[in-house]
């Protein structure tokens, strides 16, 4: 699986977020902006690392932006983020789902 | 040491400041030595004085305390007017004492504190780029904060001395004959400033309306009044309190004001008479709604609505369904200019409204409050001044007072907001005690406290009304949106949380980023 693109998904709404995935060189990288960054920002952040891996990307550049999202809503956004990104959108690998 | 809500006190800070801990909200009888302002005695002349910066050097000493009110909240142009002049003139050491702080002040307060103008504030809360100042270790000394029932005691029993009060108004006349009712920024009741007028040795009053004596009805009354200092422009009156009061649409928030309104038409308390306190959150002001239909449905009338006053409980006033507000405060337009037009709409000062040490205060009267929580733990203790960050944003208010005072306690909120959790194992800071707080009502159902039995048994009965423990409720909100970190805290104490009768019941520490 290659990233040809930044794929972004999700807003800015309150119980969102928006996940910008592109190409990196050194593994999963993840800057994270959050409203409850100290209560959740670890669980976040291993919520789209799971994620990604799962998808079979290793070397990518995150950039999350969460207004409070729940667990499933961040895997939601970061796969279509990595769909995008990979420009997979329209064959969905329905195992990882 | 811990106190009765097993909050752990710093022991030097208690011992250095003198500091009770709470023990419980059942206040007694004791009796208490109230003090007594100095006066400077005059025959009223030449009140009106020509510039504020004169009164402020003639009687403005380096450590002395200051208050002011919040009735204009985000329309006050009083405040940074009068803070300006302090600041720009180099006092040290001053005590900030007002009723409660606005998001207007909050940038003057931090500019004050850097410059070592203000040292000490006590308030009901603040919020905003203040209360995370204060919660970075801003301010040196621990801020304490005050119920308005408790700042009236306070104020009474001289553990807050006011030396200067400088209060603004929309209408005086010359001798400082003032209400909050006439002019252009009209906010209603004076309540909360009527402690100052009266227990202030210096009383300042700033306005822009200035009529021919003797102006009536007089809140603060000439024999008060020291100075009147005239001014440009008082408030905003755009921005003193929402404008049309619009009822929610949010699902969420009209499930638990219907909830709301089951617990209380199926309480023992509503019967032709009842007395009742809404706040001005969105499921409290749909709540008012549903109840109006109910009263109308049973045939029955309330004696009287007190605390912070919406267009919603004057109307039900003007429709006869209410036959008296007990107004301490009114939250927007159409309830400040009530006051005007309804002699039924009584103005009550905060010692009236909510004293624990008086001989009978209004929430005494009360048999139903409805009020809100930022969280609520498992044994009922509300949280209504920290974030789920452990920073202030918040304020007492008359949460304290309503909850002991009331006959029936309910707390709404939504049993998440966003990802954090509102229902939880333990509140970031304990403001109300559980004790005095009988229901909990969320979208997913409604708590009882266990001690309240007799309650338990009424709603049972209630078809519909989904009852649960308080800890099921919080294992829900806890499934929902997983288990947080524990915040970090320094060990610096910024912030004393006091109960009503001036006991601690909690402390807010500096948070670690």
């Amino acid at each position: 699986m290659e990233i040809k693109k930044t794929g972004v998904a999700g807003t800015l709404e309150s119980s969102d977020i928006q996940v910008m995935i592109s190409k990196g060189s050194n593994g999963i990288e993840i800057e994270l902006d959050s409203e409850v960054k100290k209560a959740y920002g670890d669980q976040i952040e291993k919520v789209i690392t799971e994620t990604i891996k799962n998808y079979g990307l290793n070397d990518v550049k995150v950039k999350a932006v969460d207004k409070g999202a729940l667990d499933c809503v961040i895997k939601a956004r970061t796969l279509a983020a990595a769909q995008r990104a990979t420009e997979t959108s329209d064959q969905p690998d329905l195992e990882v789902l | 040491m811990e106190n009765k809500v097993k909050r752990n006190l710093p022991d030097d800070l208690m011992e250095e400041m003198d500091l009770k801990p709470f023990e419980s909200a059942n206040i007694g009888h004791p009796e208490v030595q109230r003090v007594a302002p100095k006066v400077r005695v005059t025959t009223g002349q030449n009140k009106i004085a020509d510039s504020l910066e004169e009164v402020i050097k003639e009687n403005l000493k380096d450590g002395m305390t200051i208050s002011f009110h919040h009735h204009f909240r985000n329309g006050d142009f009083a405040f940074n007017k009068v803070m300006d002049l302090i600041i720009k003139l180099g006092y040290k050491d001053l005590t900030l004492a007002p009723s409660s702080l606005t998001g207007v002040m909050n940038d003057k307060i931090i500019e004050a504190i850097k410059k070592g103008v203000i040292t000490n504030i006590t308030s009901s809360g603040m919020r905003g780029s203040l209360g995370d100042f204060v919660s970075h270790g801003g301010l040196k000394n621990p801020v304490i904060f005050r119920s308005h029932g408790n700042r009236a005691r306070s104020i009474e029993e001289g553990e807050i001395k006011i030396d200067i009060a400088f209060l603004g108004v929309p209408i005086s006349d010359p001798a400082g004959n003032a209400n909050g009712q006439e002019g252009d920024a009209v906010f209603g009741s004076l309540g909360y400033a009527l402690m100052d007028a009266q227990y202030a040795n210096k009383v300042v009053l700033l306005t822009d309306n200035v009529v021919p004596y003797p102006n009536t009805p007089a809140s603060i009354k000439q024999d008060q009044v020291d100075y009147i200092v005239k001014v440009d422009q008082i408030g905003d009156p755009d921005k003193i309190g929402s404008g049309a009061t619009r009822f929610t649409k949010d699902p969420k928030e009209l499930k638990i004001a219907q909830m709301v309104n089951q617990v209380i038409v199926n309480s023992p308390y509503f019967k032709e008479g009842f007395s009742f306190q809404t706040g001005s959150g969105g499921a409290a002001l749909a709540v008012t709604r549903y109840l109006r239909q109910a009263m109308l449905d049973k045939g029955i009338t309330a004696s009287f609505a007190v605390g912070g006053i919406t267009k919603p409980t004057t109307d039900l006033l003007e429709e006869g369904l209410v036959r008296k507000v007990m107004d301490v405060q009114d939250f927007d337009k159409g309830a400040a200019q009530s006051m005007a037009k309804n002699r039924d709409q009584q103005e009550i000062d905060a010692s009236w409204y909510a004293d624990p040490h008086n001989k009978g205060a209004v929430v005494n009267n009360l048999d139903v409050s409805i009020l809100s929580a930022l969280q609520i733990d498992t044994d009922f203790n509300v949280n209504v001044m920290t974030g789920s960050d452990g920073v202030i944003r918040g304020a007492v208010g008359g949460h304290q007072d309503s909850a002991a005072g009331a006959k029936m306690t309910i707390i709404t909120a939504p049993l998440v907001r966003g990802r954090n959790a509102t229902v939880v194992p333990s509140v970031e800071t304990v403001v109300t005690p559980g004790e005095s707080i009988d229901v909990l009502v969320t979208e997913r159902g409604i708590a009882i406290n266990p001690k309240r039995q007799d309650l338990i048994e009424s709603f049972q009965k209630v078809p519909g009304l989904k009852i649960l423990d308080i800890h099921d409720l919080q294992k829900m909100a806890e499934k929902q949106v997983g288990v947080p970190k524990p915040l970090e805290y320094t060990d610096r104490t910024v912030a004393l949380v006091e109960y009503r009768d001036g006991s601690i019941i909690d402390v807010i520490k500096q948070v670690k980023d």
